[in-house]
């Protein structure tokens, strides 16, 4: 019974196979050879990047059953899936999550590869074809953002078309056509849908096609070892020599290990939908709500931060020019290192070159979420002032307080940690600044504060200052001209001195 | 793929030479090329005049809005008696290059600010930055943005921060008691006249 149903299995496989050539498929695919020490836990990155691609393509496939890319509905079909179609937000969830599990897990494919000499020859076309799909990945990343159409998404077009307008010679022409016209409307959230769902998932798939056919034809790297190097003449053979003397099939023997972190990361990304749910949508896509506070997913954040901590003067040329470059050097890579050593080990260059790249792209990053330079738009209402900072004061301190507050001074300045980081915190400025130092900074500004001189009255700058100068830890004196004699190490006499100083300023200003 | 000699023939390459001759060809004239030459050349010529009738239209309809040159239009704020005297205030105004499936996006925000009479400043929301809504402050007479801390004046100047320059201003002029300004396209550092 059992042989006649094998008999039978074996020949409806036969006869399959002699149309099909599944055997044949099979053998040059999944069960093509690959070292044996390849079979690696560093080796399975890859396998997981393709795997949160399978997901981003179903999950976007599924989606689009309700969405709408029209500027008057999108918002409210995504509404509709978060909130009323059964299970969207879970679906919408997965699509989120597998996108910054795509990202990140690309990345550290990445590395692995770079660290692992992976790019050197003969692999020189696996690796530049790699570099294309992180820019399309990275373009899916951007045009993503936008399909989740809330006013992040509305003001994330129009910070594209800032930076779009900045090319020269042609930047009119070129916000034009990333917007579909003069203004963020409707054909622009087209034309990104269009991108994100057609143009970029076929260029991705192509480009794919062509990596995967080089990982096979090309063979997977082998484990490095120092000191073996790599010799255009004869790597071909070592490769070939590794592969007789210590080859297996990927399928069945080697895949186990991207099966089992495959279906971690499955779960992490369905974990992460479950518990931390799809991202928005935030406020509707209105430009006059413009309380808006437009802020990247955390894979562009640290070209947000660039955008704020760069001097002014090279923000242009990092922003239109610094992306550019950075793919022309990840593609011109291996072929001004083509051979030689593949272990990290024996190229403190390159592992250099990585432990700087993460530290400053993670803490850009960092400093992206955090944000310390954004001002706080609501800090002047909401930021509260502990009562150590006004209990003991004179009525022109006090006074001095409600100005700070009254004059957004608290968008930008905390006081005791309390606030916007956006300036220096007030809580102990009195031990740094004089009173004359603090009058001229707040009328004339400087660094990144505004000068505040026409915008006050005189009275109302002489209460800040002298609430400034009041804001000090206890018995701490206050800050001293460097350039006048010391005065006598009492407190109190300093105070005294620092009072009348004060008192003088006022009338002068 | 040689095609056979004839003793008459000096040893050049034949005119088939590289395509498809079958053996037993007759030989032919060095300069005719053969009817399959003849037929490749044809298709791929033909396929190269349909390419061309395929891909201008398609280069065309994707590089449309990037070869159009889009004019600041005329756009009615209404009546100046709306915004008082000495103060800046928000007013926004209807895409006149919109669209029916704009949905909200056709409201566009600016800020006016009326100094006195019939003397007016509009600008534009965005911040000359990176484009984020900058808003306007009464109390302490800023524009800030919130994105990167941008911050201006009450006429527009550049007050501290990263932008390059002062808020972008619109064109205006008064009618008949109405206010009117040219505007329409979303202003870059590229935008002429804002």
């Amino acid at each position: 019974m059992i042989d006649k149903a094998t008999k039978a299995a074996q020949g409806v496989f036969t006869w399959l196979d002699s149309r099909l050539h599944i055997a044949e498929l099979w053998e040059h695919t999944a069960g093509h050879h690959i070292p044996k020490k390849s079979a690696s836990w560093f080796y399975v990155f890859g396998s997981l990047t393709l795997l949160c691609l399978v997901i981003q393509l179903i999950t976007g496939t599924l989606l689009a059953f309700a969405y709408v890319p029209s500027g008057a509905e999108a918002y409210t079909t995504l509404q509709y899936l978060t909130f009323e179609q059964p299970l969207g937000w879970i679906l919408r969830g997965i699509h989120y999550w597998g996108s910054n599990f795509m990202v990140a897990i690309m990345l550290i494919h990445m590395t692995q590869v770079y660290l692992f000499g992976a790019y050197k020859y003969p692999r020189e076309l696996t690796w530049v074809s790699g570099v294309l799909l992180l820019v399309i990945t990275l373009g899916l990343a951007f045009t993503g953002q936008v399909m989740r159409f809330d006013e992040d998404a509305y003001w994330g077009i129009g910070i594209g078309a800032a930076i779009a307008g900045r090319s020269p010679g042609i930047g009119e022409q070129v916000v034009q056509l990333m917007l579909g016209g003069p203004i963020i409307g409707a054909e622009t959230l087209s034309r990104f849908f269009s991108l994100h769902v057609f143009i970029l998932p076929g260029s991705i798939l192509a480009v794919i096609a062509l990596h995967l056919r080089l990982v096979l034809s090309k063979g997977i790297n082998e484990y490095p070892e120092p000191g073996v190097l790599v010799n255009r003449e004869t790597y071909d053979a070592h490769y070939a020599n590794i592969l007789k003397k210590d080859g297996m099939p990927f399928a069945p023997y080697g895949i186990w290990k991207d099966l089992v972190a495959g279906g971690i990361v499955l779960m992490a990304i369905v974990v992460c939908a479950l518990v931390l749910g799809p991202k928005g949508p935030f406020g509707p896509p209105d430009p006059t709500q413009i309380d808006a506070n437009p802020r990247p997913d955390f894979y562009f954040m640290w070209i947000f931060a660039i955008a704020a901590l760069m001097p002014d003067y090279m923000e242009t040329v990092a922003l239109l020019i610094g992306p550019p470059i950075g793919i022309a050097l990840l593609i011109i890579l291996p072929f001004i290192n083509n051979t030689g050593e593949k272990h990290w080990s024996r190229r403190p260059v390159a592992l250099l070159a990585v432990v700087s790249l993460v530290l400053s792209l993670g803490l850009l990053t960092w400093y992206g979420i955090t944000s310390p330079w954004s001002p706080d738009m609501t800090g002047w209402r909401s930021a509260i002032t502990p009562k150590q900072f006004l209990e003991h004061r004179s009525p022109l301190e006090l006074q001095g307080a409600i100005v700070i507050q009254q004059k957004q001074c608290r968008n930008c300045h905390a006081i005791d940690g309390i606030g916007s980081q956006r300036g220096p915190d007030l809580a102990a400025v009195g031990t740094r600044l004089t009173a004359p130092q603090l009058t001229r900074q707040v009328i004339q500004g400087g660094g990144n504060m505004p000068a505040y001189g026409k915008n006050l009255t005189p009275y109302e700058i002489d209460a800040v200052v002298a609430y400034m100068v009041s804001l000090r830890p206890n018995g701490v004196p206050p800050a001293r001209d460097s350039t006048l004699p010391a005065v006598p190490p009492s407190t109190r006499q300093a105070e005294k001195n620092q009072a009348s100083a004060e008192g003088q300023h006022g009338k002068e200003g | 793929m040689s095609s056979p000699e004839t003793p008459t023939d000096p040893p050049t390459p034949c005119a088939c030479e590289g395509s498809a001759c079958a053996p037993g060809d007759a030989p032919k004239s060095r300069f005719k090329p053969s009817r399959r030459d003849f037929l490749l050349a044809f298709g791929v010529g033909l396929n190269a005049i349909a390419g061309a009738m395929v891909g201008i239209p398609i280069l065309g309809y994707v590089l449309s809005t990037f070869a159009k040159k889009y004019d600041l239009r005329r756009i009615e704020l209404g009546p100046v008696s709306k915004f008082p005297e000495g103060t800046t205030t928000l007013a926004s105004y209807k895409n006149p290059y919109s669209r029916e499936w704009d949905g909200a996006m056709d409201d566009i925000p600016c800020w006016v600010r009326r100094i006195k009479g019939n003397e007016f400043q509009i600008f534009a929301i965005n911040c000359t930055h990176l484009g984020c809504p900058v808003r306007w402050f009464a109390e302490s007479k800023f524009f800030m943005c919130p994105c990167h801390g941008g911050v201006y004046y009450e006429n527009g100047d550049h007050a501290a921060g990263p932008p390059p320059r002062g808020l972008y201003t619109y064109e205006y002029k008064v009618e008949n008691g109405e206010l009117i300004l040219m505007g329409g396209v979303m202003p870059t550092l590229a935008t002429k006249n804002v």
